[in-house]
């Protein structure tokens, strides 16, 4: 089996949402990251890997080390890959706006003189 | 103007869409109840829209077709489990140009009132796989137009979650 390896697989995991919240304020090492979570060190680790496979955390070594950063571009890929179908519904519902408006004088206009416009 | 937001979580098998209305709770129903004034509205990227049956009631069916500026015809068809007026619709939806039925989906509309007389509607889809909701929202890519990075800023707010900011990348 192919292992998925893009930022939708990154972020499919709600521990892996929060370890790019909490990497994007500032870098952390493992051990800072680990002791947010009641999850094992070793799962953590095995989630780093993933988000760096992913791209969306990088780990840069500083003497013994070694620190994630969140690399948060590729997450405009999710906002690009959502944005069409929600346009086709905004375009769908402004349409609706108008219709509603054209509901709503008509019913004013009944209720005011009693008669259809 | 009110704003369509969308709620996509990776790794789910649904959807939610939210959008406001400046108009009762009541009017908003009707709009997508009554297949006169759906017609008039519900026509994604172009489309032209023929209502063959919409039978608004618990157990009524509904067919509608489609068809695209190529001349391609795009059927869809469900039933409506249950119709409550002015706060529910739960419906069955399906569509039926895929290589293979059963890719059903349940949709739940949700009708709140606001003050002003405005109301908030609540779509949630749910899919029987995350490959079909996933498919869904990607056939928006194939028949839309890519602009607007808005969305990414939701997400991000909510992946900080605890709202600090994320320095620039």
């Amino acid at each position: 089996m192919q292992i998925r390896r893009d930022v939708f697989q990154a972020i499919a995991d709600p521990i892996r949402r929060d370890i790019i919240g909490l990497v994007a304020r500032q870098s952390m090492n493992l051990n800072s990251i680990a002791e947010n979570f009641e999850v094992s060190r070793p799962a953590i680790s095995q989630h780093i890997k993933v988000l760096t496979e992913c791209g969306l955390v990088s780990i840069r070594r500083q003497g013994r080390e070694r620190y994630c950063e969140a690399r948060l571009a590729p997450l405009a890929d999710v906002a690009e890959w959502m944005e069409p179908f929600r346009q086709m519904w905004d375009r769908q519902f402004t349409a609706l706006d108008q219709l509603l408006d054209r509901l709503k004088s008509e019913q004013t206009t009944k209720n005011n003189k009693n008669k259809k416009p | 103007m009110n704003k369509t937001t969308l709620q996509v979580e990776p790794g789910k098998q649904e959807l939610f869409i939210y959008r406001e209305f400046e108009a009762p709770r009541d009017l908003v129903f009707k709009a997508f109840t009554d297949p006169k004034l759906l017609a008039q509205w519900m026509n994604p990227c172009n489309m032209s829209l023929h209502i063959d049956q919409y039978e608004s009631v618990d157990g009524g069916a509904y067919h509608f077709t489609h068809t695209d500026p190529m001349g391609g015809k795009h059927l869809f068809r469900g039933v409506m489990h249950e119709v409550n007026a002015p706060e529910r619709l739960i419906r069955t939806f399906e569509y039926l140009n895929l290589p293979e039925r059963g890719h059903v989906v349940l949709d739940i509309l949700s009708l709140e009132s606001l003050p002003g007389k405005r109301t908030r509607l609540t779509i949630q889809s749910i899919f029987r796989s995350i490959a079909d909701r996933d498919g869904m929202v990607q056939a928006g890519m194939e028949n839309g137009v890519t602009e607007s990075h808005a969305l990414l800023d939701e997400l991000l707010a909510k992946l900080t979650a605890r709202n600090m900011a994320i320095p620039a990348v």
